[in-house]
């Protein structure tokens, strides 16, 4: 019995040990990560960031460089701190905080101590740098935005945020990352990818060679170069248009879908956001709730479309078969549904068929093609359904897809949206009829109308919009947007339609003056009630001014909706601007240098001040019964002129 | 093969096997764990893994020695011996070299010699010889008290020489004496005291007590062999009361803060988690990174001059006692099992051969070398592993150092060469 004590314990504690390891090695064991190993120090070379240029090949975007002064609060030495401040221009305020600040995040893990010196301040540094342990210099590379336009395209880079970091292990304290526009849609393809190397540290923390004699290291891979659809010169000419207005251009080719131009007033200069002014700059725009510069109105912006939307009660009428272009209705400057109200119009009387409705943008045409076209149906819920179906089948009342930040739905009534409204299903196509003249329950985004207007230019399909171009000369885009979207209507349906459109411009129609000459345009005036609340009491504020149109008529190049906020009626100001766009596009030039004077030197900055200054606004000052359309007469009165 | 054709040669070549296999796997780890850079020569005289070379060579020269040498020379000599090595220990009181705390070493040129490594030869040798004395009656307290002077004279002298872990290698005479019928009670008080012990500190006085006596009073009535008188487990139960107080005592007022520390973090007493983390920053930081360094290893290693942690030398003492967490993070579960094998198969195939040998002595000599390799592997690796408390010995044959090397080679060599002697005895 006696042997036997010895040669169990030794059996036992073999049997012990192996379990521990196991449990140490294998089951518990860290994954093998080089990045997790504090025995290894990562020194990250980061890349080119893609360029990115406009369709015509032209630099809207490069780099520059800047050096971050980092820390790593572990390894930090005593060191004369008045020197160091007086170096880096920075009080031991700062100094304390941000020491603080880094040693919470990590105390061994590099953080960023004072960003983007400049050149002069990092050759000054440079050589006294070995003197502050734990501090180290970081190049990394900043945009540099060749022309002050598109930032609302553009977009803007800024440091990772930590739940960014956590999402994605790729990024760092301290590195950068598309926030906004391009550079958030495109961020994989622009960013490239860091070069690391791994050195070999000792427990005191000494670099004492590379790594595996740095076979593991990799060099840093440059960012793609990308081209995007926008035509520099058309943006910054719009946005010179849209300068003291507030509101959307979005211009879109309608062969392609491809974005000519994305513009939203008031705009900033997209440099504002680089280095180190940025965090001051971006709190003055995101603190401006006014005018809300940082708001993209081409995506975001809701609007109700008012008259454009009458082509698509048009065409749905057509498709449905309850009009047809001969069809002809009597307006007496108002169409008499039942209701308590009549809903007026201004079209100026007389008899009206499919164009002439188009081109007096008559409403009591329209509310009547679609009440025929709702009462169809057996029930309302039905004709509803049936309509919205062939409205949304033009990309509107749904995300379009596109490549730039999500942008808005918008809202497409169907039957079950009107159910939910009227429990009772006490509800017909004269309860809605507001939508008839793209008012009520409709609401578009700018895009989505500039979408639509493509989708008639092209006679009954559309590309989706997208911003995207080339990758690094590689025409390969998403497949989404190189397929043709089908409208819910037949094609033949179009061409009265383009005709009524193209008579908009004739004489008598809603933008007679707004001709531009040797160009057949197509285009659509429209205005939308707007109401805001002031001192707890709903106010009605000046209409918005709201344009589509494309050109030319056969074989169209380019679409446009134009929304200018409080800007009246359509032809106004979306009109004008609608003209002058498409010129400058088709033409290179502008000819119609009287009209451009005239937008480019009314400010509507005084009526945007209305509703804070307290002045009444000529719209609701009691003279006019109802607001709902202003078409041909007033244009005509102050603007005959220049015909 | 015919015994007498290879009388000479009739050594048990599976032990030497395991010997040249754990040390040129250790030279081969203290290469990793000591090199800086770039390795010029392997015999490079300022480096550890040069200077363990070196060490290898002698020690070949040693084991021919050994091995040539009359086997009954080690059983008349071990009196004299073991003499020569309390000299050698009581000469580090007036000549002794202190490096980090230990008055262990003479320093000879630009070599160290640490006889307490030595002594472990000597006192082997000097028990073997007491116990196989025709005279000697194991049974007789006065025969134990010989014996337990025998072991306790150099025990005390490394002791006072401040190498608190070479003392505790002692305890490995404990399996010898046991073996050769040191009565059962030695056995039931070691039990007792290591229970009310680690009970004590880790539950206090009163819950280990009460746990001691339930134990006690269930052995005492269910045990199957005849029941002796019922005051004999009331008085075990009084005698563990004193020693839990006495445990208490020793722990509070005799052990060093330093001490008290491994002990308290070994047991997990330490509940505070805010000095919890600053113990493992400070006292605990080998164990910690020796810890970090086997499990970064994983299951089949980083490979050889691949570990991140042992390059950058992150355990201190890699080289020495701390060279099993090199085994594990270069050659991970499978390398640190081996090892681990290794040291198994050994030391049970040394109790094996002693069980056979018909000289007394030569069993006693083979149980004490078993019994002291047993003990540095159970210290060593449980340390390196966080199983037991640092105690700072090194892992035989691995382990750097030349008194080491030399020592546990003329342990295990001795008893190869009695055991080639088996056949000739009677």
């Amino acid at each position: 019995m006696r042997p036997l004590l010895l040669l169990f314990s030794v059996i036992a504690v073999g049997l012990i040990f192996i379990s521990r390891l196991f449990y140490l090695q294998v089951y518990n064991a860290p994954s093998e990560n080089l990045f997790a190993d504090n025995a290894i120090r990562k020194v990250f070379d980061y890349p080119k960031r893609g360029y990115i240029y406009d369709r015509n090949g032209k630099l809207l975007v490069s780099n520059q460089p800047s050096y971050d002064v980092m820390i790593i609060p572990r390894e930090v030495e005593p060191l004369d701190t008045l020197e160091f401040c007086l170096l880096l221009k920075i009080d031991k305020a700062y100094f304390k905080k941000k020491y603080n600040k880094a040693y919470r995040y990590s105390p061994r893990l590099p953080s960023p101590f004072l960003s983007h010196l400049s050149k002069e301040d990092y050759a000054a540094l440079q050589e006294k740098m070995r003197k502050f342990d734990g501090f180290y210099i970081q190049k990394r590379s900043l945009r540099d935005y060749r022309t002050p336009i598109g930032a609302n395209v553009l977009g803007y880079i800024a440091e990772a945020n930590p739940s960014q970091i956590k999402k994605n292990p790729y990024y760092r304290q301290g590195d950068l990352i598309g926030k906004q526009g391009i550079e958030l849609s495109y961020e994989d393809e622009l960013k490239g990818i860091k070069g690391i190397k791994f050195i070999q540290k000792d427990r005191f923390n000494r670099d004492i060679g590379p790594y595996k004699n740095g076979t593991r290291d990799t060099i840093p891979q440059q960012g793609k170069d990308i081209t995007i659809t926008i035509d520099s010169e058309l943006q910054a000419y719009g946005e010179k248009l849209m300068q003291n207005k507030r509101g959307g251009i979005i211009a879109i080719e309608p062969a392609t879908g491809e974005i000519l131009s994305m513009i939203s007033a008031p705009n900033y200069n997209p440099n504002l956001l680089v280095g180190r002014v940025r965090s001051k700059n971006f709190t003055k725009l995101y603190n401006d709730t006014i005018s809300k510069p940082l708001f993209d109105r081409g995506l975001k912006a809701m609007y109700e479309p008012g008259s454009p939307f009458k082509t698509l009660i048009a065409l749905a009428a057509l498709q449905e078969g309850t009009i047809d272009p001969a069809t002809t209705i009597t307006c007496r400057g108002m169409y008499n549904y039942g209701g308590t109200k009549p809903m007026g119009c201004h079209c100026g009387n007389g008899n009206r068929d499919l164009l002439k409705g188009i081109a007096k943008s008559c409403n009591s045409y329209f509310a009547d093609a679609f009440r025929k076209t709702i009462d169809m149906y057996p029930n309302a819920k039905e004709g509803m359904d049936v309509w919205s179906k062939h409205i949304k089948s033009f990309g509107l009342g749904n995300y379009l897809g596109y490549d730039l930040s999500i942008g808005d739905k918008g809202n497409i009534p169907d039957g079950d949206y009107y159910n939910k409204w009227y429990p009772d299903f006490r509800w017909g196509a004269t309860t809605v009829i507001s939508n008839a003249i793209g008012q009520g329950e409709v609401l578009v985004t700018p895009i989505q109308l500039a979408n639509m207007t493509a989708a008639i230019a092209n006679r009954g399909y559309f590309y989706t919009p997208h911003i995207i171009k080339k990758i690094e000369g590689q025409e390969s885009i998403d497949k989404n947007f190189t397929i043709p979207k089908k409208t819910s209507i037949d094609s033949r349906h179009f061409e009265p339609v383009v005709q009524g459109l193209a008579d908009v411009y004739k004489r008598g129609g809603t933008a007679a003056f707004l001709k531009v000459p040797g160009i057949e345009i197509c285009g659509k005036t429209g205005t939308a009630e707007n109401f805001t609340k002031i001192n707890g009491k709903r106010v009605q504020l000046t209409d918005h001014s709201i344009f589509v149109a494309f050109a030319p008529k056969d074989n169209p190049k380019i679409a446009i909706a134009v929304f200018v906020e409080n800007g009246y009626y359509g032809a106004r100001w979306a009109g004008r601007i609608s003209s002058l766009m498409i010129e400058k596009y088709l033409k290179g030039d502008v000819s119609l240098k009287y009209m451009e004077k005239l937008v480019l030197e009314k400010s509507l900055e005084e009526e945007y001040a209305k509703p804070y200054s307290g002045e009444s606004f000529s719209i609701n000052d009691g003279t006019k019964f109802n607001v709902i359309e202003i078409p041909t007469e007033q244009p005509t009165e102050d603007e005959s002129g220049q015909e | 093969m015919s015994p007498d054709r290879n009388r000479n040669y009739n050594f048990d070549w599976i032990s030497i096997l395991i010997y040249i296999l754990l040390v040129g796997f250790g030279w081969v780890n203290i290469l990793s764990a000591s090199h800086n850079g770039e390795v010029t020569s392997y015999f490079d005289i300022n480096q550890p893994f040069g200077k363990q070379s070196i060490f290898i060579i002698l020690s070949i020269v040693l084991i021919v020695l050994i091995l040539s040498i009359e086997a009954k020379f080690y059983e008349r000599f071990s009196s004299i011996i073991y003499i020569l090595s309390i000299v050698s220990l009581v000469g580090l009181f007036l000549f002794g070299k202190t490096v980090s705390g230990a008055t262990s070493w003479y320093g000879i040129g630009g070599f160290t010699i640490q006889p307490s490594e030595f002594a472990k030869v000597a006192t082997s040798l000097a028990v073997a010889k007491y116990i196989s004395d025709l005279q000697t009656n194991i049974k007789l307290f006065k025969d134990q008290v010989r014996l337990f002077a025998i072991i306790c004279i150099p025990a005390i002298l490394i002791l006072l020489q401040n190498d608190a872990g070479s003392t505790i290698v002692y305890s490995a005479f404990f399996f010898v004496l046991y073996r050769e019928g040191l009565p059962q009670l030695y056995l039931l008080v070691a039990v007792i005291l290591i229970l009310v012990s680690v009970l004590t500190l880790k539950f206090g006085i009163l819950s280990a007590v009460l746990i001691t006596a339930t134990v006690i009073l269930l052995s005492h009535f269910f045990g199957t062999k005849k029941r002796p008188s019922i005051f004999q487990p009331i008085s075990i139960i009084i005698l563990s009361i004193g020693l839990a107080f006495g445990v208490k005592f020793f722990y509070n007022s005799i052990l060093q803060p330093h001490q008290q520390n491994r002990i308290s973090l070994w047991l997990r007493l330490e509940k505070d988690q805010v000095k919890l983390e600053k113990m493992k920053k400070t006292i605990l930081y080998n164990l910690n990174e020796s810890e970090k360094a086997i499990g970064s290893g994983g299951f089949n290693g980083k490979g050889f001059m691949e570990g991140t942690r042992t390059t950058g030398k992150f355990v201190p003492e890699q080289h020495t006692d701390y060279i099993f967490s090199t085994v594990g993070e270069e050659w991970g579960f499978i390398g640190s099992a081996l090892v681990v094998i290794l040291f198994v198969l050994l030391i049970l195939r040394i109790l094996q051969r002693a069980e056979l040998q018909k000289s007394q002595f030569s069993r006693v000599y083979g149980y004490a070398v078993a019994s002291i390799f047993f003990i540095h592997f159970l210290i060593n690796i449980g340390m390196v592993m966080g199983l037991i408390p640092t105690v700072g010995i090194p892992l035989p044959f691995l382990s750097y150092g030349g008194s080491g090397i030399f020592a546990y080679t003329l342990l295990l060599f001795i008893f190869i060469r009695l055991d080639s002697n088996r056949i000739n005895e009677w």
